[in-house]
């Protein structure tokens, strides 16, 4: 009896293998320290800015190794070291306007031959790279209630235009009702109200006594699509508060049904990315009331009709118009620098046509009066109520500047009155990158700092290489060649772990490494099976070469039924798993499904290949 | 060269001396229910919701001064400890109910640490979630292992048989629950990195056991004369051999990590070694036990048409 395979499986082995190890083999370059240069207004970086950094640079003795551009526009400067790295980003933060980022980056280093094959290093988890994870949570309930905000102002408006009597129009968070005084009314404006807002808003008719009540609420289809709007539109929000920011691949991505994950590698400072991720600030614009004393209705609580009670910074009371001048949804562009008269800091901002046009005409009505800049900020919290947790959201008004009409306002005007430049560069930064259609929160951050990265990657490499060492010896002392080819196929297994993430672009977290270290242990498991058979099939009294056959047979029902069950387990770990779990479970997997290949075929190839051809073969090291 | 474990002849009667194993285990999970019934599991803050910051100093730091400036800073419920090295610390906070911006927490915690501290720290690690998410997240673990032990039920009735299919299952919630108790008892501290290695252990546990269940469905074909308990007992003598190495290759790399991969891999580390051993147990001794006292047999393996066909694949 001999043992082989036919030769196209032993050349699908090789291709194969030279495979995996072609797609590993990015993991072997190291990674360059380099500062990433990107202009989110324009997209590009211009000539002139590009031989700037070059002489800024140039003076400071920190020159790049090389200077590439990216798809995406993004000037990428590669450094020697990390020192370099970080003194050029610093030098040029300083040195580059209010319209540029500058991001740290680790730049793969991967050859052009395998970049032009795709391959690509593995992506390193935050946990390894340094940076933060946040998961924010949207507040879809506050989308009804703007929802009826909407639609009761358009109700008054369009009811009065179809001539269609009602008496009041009133709304809470989840509802709104239109009052009827007598039933002709209500019957006039019935149908019109169902035909109109079909698929919008659901009526329901409560009548007592001489008034009729219509009670609409948002139908469920319409509030569903409202919803999924809101969370789309804050994932783009958030996307161009990040791209402000200036981080290097970043991730934004929605996660169940009302949240939202932000991964920001390589972020340093993460009070900042909190204040400006997690805040929705706008402007509106109010005239100051000429009518009433600001004083008294501070003292009694009322505000005369046709006002609103406000307060500055300091305390003083002052009394605004109810009407909006303009709000902050015009805004297109906003910018933060020094106040030309009274030198502290201020924001320009630009509007649209139409905001132009509007604030034109109610400023130049307005002329020699006076004009609140009101700072609206959104906060929300989780508070217990009931012993449930619930999202409250809490509203913060404060006027930070009172100024004079002198004349007409157009598309460019400035704000001044704030408090520092910080609170400068970041009402700019949320004008610009505009507002949240519904408020959030972070309920879940986890922040790795980059030295605690590296210490990570260094000790999970580290405890790969001495676990895989130690369990490589004991197969070779325990059996022999057969243990030789067993740790093969284990090296094997590791090479296909990573040119599998790698191929992927799945993430190596630390927990993903405790997955590849548990595979090692685990994937010699297949091998010892098929071995220990072996042994009892020779001790059985079989020849060797029938032993070998009937020892890789035999075992291998177990071997699948062993290793289905483990990736039962490591399939239920992924779909319920988050982050961190999710990352073991995914090289778990991996490392089952390889160790089949590598341990069953792969050394079956070997052993066939060693012992398959000697017929006088009398006994085996095993 | 390392001696071979030879079992080849060895018969050791390990289902005969049932009543010693069955009456051990159940003292082990007895206390293990009464442990995490009375002391809990130390619950990290994963599942209860709160702030954890780690902050590396220059140099070694005392404890007490950092305690102090921390409650001076108005953070008295805040739990200090050293993490890996003196010079690592691990400040703890439990969720509060009336800050109104708890993700900001860990910033004025670091910035009071900066200001008031003995020397500035560096910041390593910040963990903040939500007590909402907490809830969530020991909801979604509680489930997983659900889950996970709902299909290998159903992967193992199909494959073998139902009473094997309970068998396994009670061999997986015994290895969960003593090294959960062990968890208890030691008041390690249980995080999502630990429940990964608990599902870990899961997949481990039944992999062994599947291992010996097969070679019993395979000798109740092949040695026909004997009884059930000598074609259970023989199983697990074949397969113990590859049950210790398997185990012990294993637990080569869980002390690498364990030793080498750091204080972040600790408890997850610990906990696969505590359940690969309590899993590597209950292959040996209960796995085949609990199937021989649920009545697993030759006539329920084998049903008589098939015996024949079967045997002629057998070489």
């Amino acid at each position: 009896m001999r043992n082989s395979y036919p030769a196209w499986l032993y050349a699908l082995i090789v291709v194969v293998v030279l495979g995996a190890g072609l797609y590993a083999a990015p993991n072997l370059f190291p990674e360059d320290p380099s500062v990433q240069i990107g202009n989110p207004v324009t997209g590009e970086i211009d000539e002139n800015i590009r031989e700037l950094m070059g002489t800024i640079l140039g003076a400071q003795g920190v020159t790049p190794k090389h200077v590439e551009e990216q798809d995406d526009g993004q000037l990428l400067l590669r450094f020697e070291t990390t020192d370099e790295q970080s003194l050029a980003a610093g030098i040029l933060r300083d040195a580059l306007d209010d319209n540029h980022t500058v991001a740290l980056n680790l730049a793969p280093a991967t050859p052009n031959w395998l970049r032009a094959i795709n391959g690509q290093p593995m992506a390193l988890g935050l946990d390894l790279r340094g940076g933060v994870h946040f998961l924010m949570e949207v507040d879809l309930e506050a989308v009804i209630g703007t929802a009826m905000e909407r639609y009761s102002n358009e109700l008054r408006g369009r009811m009065r235009d179809e001539r269609l009597s009602f008496d009041t129009i009133e709304r809470s968070s989840s509802d709104l009702t239109v009052l009827f005084a007598n039933e002709a009314n209500y019957e006039a404006a019935e149908s019109w109200l169902t035909r109109e807002y079909r698929g919008e808003l659901e009526w329901e008719v409560r009548g007592s006594g001489d008034t009729i009540r219509m009670v609409g609420t948002l139908n469920d289809d319409h509030l569903t699509e409202l919803r999924r709007q809101a969370l789309q539109q804050n994932i783009s929000t958030l996307r161009s508060r990040v791209d402000e920011l200036g981080v290097a691949e970043p991730i934004i991505a929605q996660q169940g049904e009302n949240r939202i994950v932000v991964q920001l590698p390589g972020v340093q400072d993460t009070a900042r990315a909190k204040e400006v991720l997690g805040a929705t600030a706008t402007l509106e614009f109010r005239l100051v009331s000429e009518a009433g004393d600001p004083m008294e209705a501070d003292q009694t609580g009322r505000a005369p009709s046709g006002t609103r009670l406000y307060h500055e910074r300091d305390g003083t009371p002052v009394l605004l118009q109810r009407q909006v001048m303009l709000t902050g949804d015009y805004i297109t562009d906003a910018s933060s620098g020094i106040a030309q008269d009274t030198g502290g800091p201020a924001v320009f901002i630009n509007l649209d046509g139409q905001g132009a046009r509007i604030f034109s005409r109610v400023t130049s009505d307005n002329v020699g009066r006076l004009m609140a800049s009101v700072f609206i900020e959104t906060t929300t919290e989780t508070v217990e109520e009931d012993g449930e947790q619930v999202l409250r959201t809490s509203r913060s008004e404060e006027v930070i500047n009172v100024a004079r009409i002198n004349e007409p306002l157009g598309r460019r005007f400035q704000i001044s009155g704030l408090d520092s430049t910080r609170e400068a560069r970041n009402l700019a930064l949320l004008l610009r990158a505009g507002a949240l259609a519904a408020p959030m929160s972070i309920v879940e951050e986890r922040t790795v700092g980059p030295s605690l990265g590296q210490e990570n990657i260094d000790r999970g490499m580290q405890s790969v290489v001495i676990g895989f060492i130690a369990v490589m010896i004991f197969m070779v002392l325990y059996y022999r060649v057969f243990g030789l080819i067993a740790n093969v196929a284990l090296a094997l297994n590791l090479i296909f772990i990573v040119s599998v993430l790698s191929m992927l672009q799945a993430t190596l977290t630390l927990p993903g490494i405790a997955g590849i270290v548990l595979t090692v242990g685990m994937a010699v498991d297949a091998n010892v099976l098929i071995f220990e058979r072996i042994r009892e099939e020779i001790r059985n009294g079989l020849s060797p070469q029938a032993a070998i056959s009937s020892g890789y047979d035999r075992a291998f029902t177990t071997i699948a039924d062993a290793n289905v069950t483990t990736l039962i387990a490591a399939l239920v770990l992924f779909l319920f798993g988050t982050g961190p779990i999710k990352g073991f479970a995914i090289t778990l997997s991996i490392g089952i499904i390889a160790s089949m290949f590598t341990a069953i075929i792969v050394t079956r190839a070997i052993v066939n290949l060693t012992y398959g051809r000697q017929r006088r073969l009398t006994r085996l090291a095993i | 060269m390392l001696p071979h474990l030879n079992f080849a002849e060895s018969n050791i009667d390990f289902l005969g001396k049932r009543k010693i194993t069955i009456a051990i285990s159940l003292v082990l999970i007895l206390v293990s229910v009464a442990l995490l019934a009375t002391r809990g599991l130390n619950f990290g803050i994963d599942f209860t919701g709160g702030t954890l910051v780690e902050v590396g100093y220059p140099e070694a730091v005392e404890l007490d001064p950092i305690r102090e400036t921390l409650s001076a800073a108005g953070y008295a419920g805040a739990q200090v400890q050293t993490f890996g090295t003196s010079r690592d610390v691990l400040i703890r906070l439990p969720p509060s109910e009336d800050d109104d911006n708890p993700a900001m927490l860990s910033n004025r915690v670091l910035n009071a640490l900066r200001d008031g501290g003995p020397e500035d720290p560096d910041l390593r690690r910040v963990e903040f979630v939500g007590p909402a998410v907490g809830e969530e997240l020991r909801e979604q673990g509680g489930l997983a292992m659900i889950y996970a032990l709902a299909g290998i039920l159903i992967y193992v009735a199909v494959r073998f048989e139902w009473r094997f299919s309970i068998g396994s299952v009670l061999a997986l919630v015994h290895d969960v629950l003593i090294t959960l108790g062990i968890f208890s008892l030691l008041q390690l501290e249980f995080d999502l990195g630990v429940l990964a290695a608990v599902l870990a252990v899961i997949g481990y546990s039944l992999n062994d056991t599947i291992v010996v269940y097969d070679r019993i469905r395979e000798n109740f074909r092949v040695l026909r004369k004997q009884g059930t308990e000598q074609v259970m007992n023989n199983a697990v003598n074949k397969t113990l051999a590859r049950t210790i190495v398997t185990s012990a290759t294993t637990l080569l790399v869980l002390f690498s990590l364990a030793f080498l991969g750091g204080a972040a891999l600790q408890n997850f580390s610990v906990a696969l070694i505590i359940g690969v051993i309590v899993g590597t147990y209950s292959s040996i001794f209960i796995a085949a036990t609990a199937a021989l006292m649920l009545g697993v047999d030759r006539q329920v393996l084998l049903p008589v048409k098939k015996e024949g066909a079967e045997e002629d694949q057998t070489p």
